[in-house]
């Protein structure tokens, strides 16, 4: 639905050209919920921008729905855009429109007569449970209500494709959710195909299907939800996935983490648990079995929207033997092993 | 007083009221559209043009860098030209008209400045030309704006009239100079005095309350 090949974005000319996407390729499926996240800068915005051209990129290609926007003009463009929908972080609503009419405006656009335009709103307001609130003006909404209303206005042409400007980041986590909630609704029964953008894995956690990692213009990674919670592939993803599980060894432990192993040291590994392996007592098995005793620094267990997730920093304790035979264990059970380090055994 | 006296402040008031009304009404007509030019026409903005944002921008500055009363002077030529006449009333309404232009134009640009980018950006996003964002957005959005620097051109228009008014524009200004001043009548004096700042605060009061109306921030 959304093809991006090979795209490039440089701002300015010279040595002091900034290159702000450099080659990206991604692949949005019809009907998926595709996140990309990463840090401010990294650029996030200039991609999701590329998509509708609101930024033009400077090579290569974008694709929505089988058509090269690149290519069009800007009569057509305008056309193509009637079927991309879009929401911004801070809402972009009309303080002097009605909530009505802001969701009007993009059918005014449209040229679509008053009494069509009707038909389309009220449905759509009802959709995103607004409907009382059809004749206050923006200033009287709280956030949430803000977002909501900019939905249903991207909503009104009948677009294909939803892109999300970091359209949650200016709200609080209770409001996050129910629009989260609201937008995982469009996509399942309109089966809307929707691209977001985001620095929260939050988001990405709750409702997209397959996630993107941006870094300095490039995308580094890119993975189904489940396996980049489960093992992400680069450091960085281990970063965003460490900073938001806050599953990190202890402080004292991290000071004393090598990176080989000496002859009086004991692995500390990141285990990730994924599917029937978090119901089984995997742990009180191993220790039995292989004769190493487990030591655990941190856990939990995360769900991952219909999936669940458990994850472990543990120490094992034994003989250089007994250890790599409890990591074969372990890995023979479907675990995702990393090992972080060794730790020198206490005197 | 006398009712001739009487008779004259009335008409000197009626006179600065349709002085200060056709010429803020034109200037109006005018000044919004060349704002609206000056602002789109900016590098960045939906109609980019940087040769024709200069130029406007130039011819702009040349309007508001001559003071009133050279202005007023300078273009009698044209003022015959267009009015028939250099004095009176008609004749005061094309200076008055030719300066506020190019201050209500500012003034515009300068609302239409305060519009957060990212509303023109969403309409982009939907697909909108760059009439249909001028139209559908720009103005409405800047609506309060554009009431508060009209009510500031109003109000500055009645100080020029005033000064017109010195050079045979009549109205108040001509009223306050000749019997006010060169007569030495300071009771005439006082009330042109009254009438201007009930005027402006009358002007102010209703541009406010219209701009209350416009907007919903």
């Amino acid at each position: 639905m959304i093809r991006l090949s090979n795209v490039s974005k440089t701002y300015g000319s010279g040595p002091s050209a900034v290159s702000a996407l450099k080659n990206v390729d991604l692949h949005v499926p019809h009907g998926s919920i595709h996140g990309v996240i990463g840090l401010s800068g990294a650029g996030k915005s200039t991609l999701i921008r590329c998509v509708n051209m609101l930024e033009r990129p400077s090579a290569g290609r974008v694709e929505v729905d089988g058509q090269d926007l690149t290519a069009l003009p800007n009569d057509r463009l305008n056309q193509a855009r009637h079927r991309i929908g879009m929401i911004f972080q801070h809402f972009n609503l009309l303080a002097s429109r009605t909530v009505y009419r802001n969701v009007a405006l993009p059918l005014e656009l449209m040229h679509m007569k008053s009494a069509a335009i009707r038909e389309r709103v009220e449905p759509l307001l009802e959709l995103v449970g607004l409907t009382d609130k059809a004749d206050q003006y923006p200033a009287q909404l709280s956030g949430g209500q803000k977002q909501r209303v900019a939905i249903a206005r991207a909503l009104a042409s009948r677009p294909k494709v939803l892109l999300c400007d970091e359209a949650t980041s200016a709200l609080d986590p209770q409001t996050t959710r129910s629009i989260l909630e609201l937008l995982q609704d469009i996509n399942r029964k309109l089966g809307l195909t929707i691209l977001l953008i985001t620095h929260e894995m939050e988001v990405v956690k709750s409702i997209c299907h397959r996630v993107g990692l941006i870094s300095d213009g490039e995308l580094v990674e890119e993975a189904d939800v489940g396996d980049f919670f489960t093992a992400p592939a680069t450091r960085l993803g281990r970063e965003f996935l460490n900073a938001f599980l806050q599953l990190e060894p202890p402080k004292g432990l991290i000071d004393r983490l090598e990176e080989t192993p000496g002859p009086r040291t004991h692995p500390v590994v990141r285990l990730a648990f994924r599917g029937d392996a978090v119901s089984t007592p995997l742990i009180s098995r191993l220790a039995r079995e292989s004769g190493v005793d487990v030591s655990i620094l941190q856990a939990k267990v995360e769900s991952i929207q219909d999936r669940t997730l458990g994850l472990m920093i543990a120490e094992l304790i034994g003989t250089a033997d007994k250890t790599d035979e409890a990591l074969a264990y372990l890995e023979r059970h479907d675990l995702h092993v990393e090992v972080l380090g060794h730790v020198q055994r206490d005197a | 007083m006398s009712s001739a006296m009487l008779n004259l402040i009335i008409k000197a008031t009626l006179d600065t009221l349709y002085m200060v009304g056709v010429s803020g009404l034109i200037a109006a007509l005018l000044g919004v559209p060349l704002g609206v030019l000056l602002y789109v026409t900016r590098p960045g903005q939906v109609l980019a043009q940087p040769v024709v944002s200069r130029i406007l921008g130039i011819v702009t500055n040349i309007g508001r860098s001559v003071p009133f009363i050279i202005l007023m002077v300078a273009i009698i030529p044209f003022t015959r030209m267009i009015a028939g006449t250099s004095i009176g009333i008609n004749a005061a309404v094309v200076p008055l008209t030719i300066a506020a232009i190019p201050f209500v134009a500012r003034l515009v640009e300068g609302a239409l400045n305060e519009v957060p980018p990212g509303l023109v950006e969403a309409a982009q996003s939907m697909g909108a030309t760059p009439y249909q964002i001028i139209i559908k957005v720009l103005l409405p959005e800047a609506r309060g704006g554009i009431i508060t620097g009209l009510t500031i051109t109003v109000v500055t228009l009645v100080s020029y009239s005033a000064m017109a008014g010195a050079v045979g524009g009549g109205g108040l200004g001509d009223l306050g100079i000749r019997y006010g001043y060169n007569r030495f009548d300071p009771m005439i004096m006082l009330i042109t005095v009254a009438i201007l700042v009930v005027m402006v605060q009358g002007f102010q009061t209703l541009g406010d309350h219209l701009v209350r109306k416009a907007d919903h921030k």
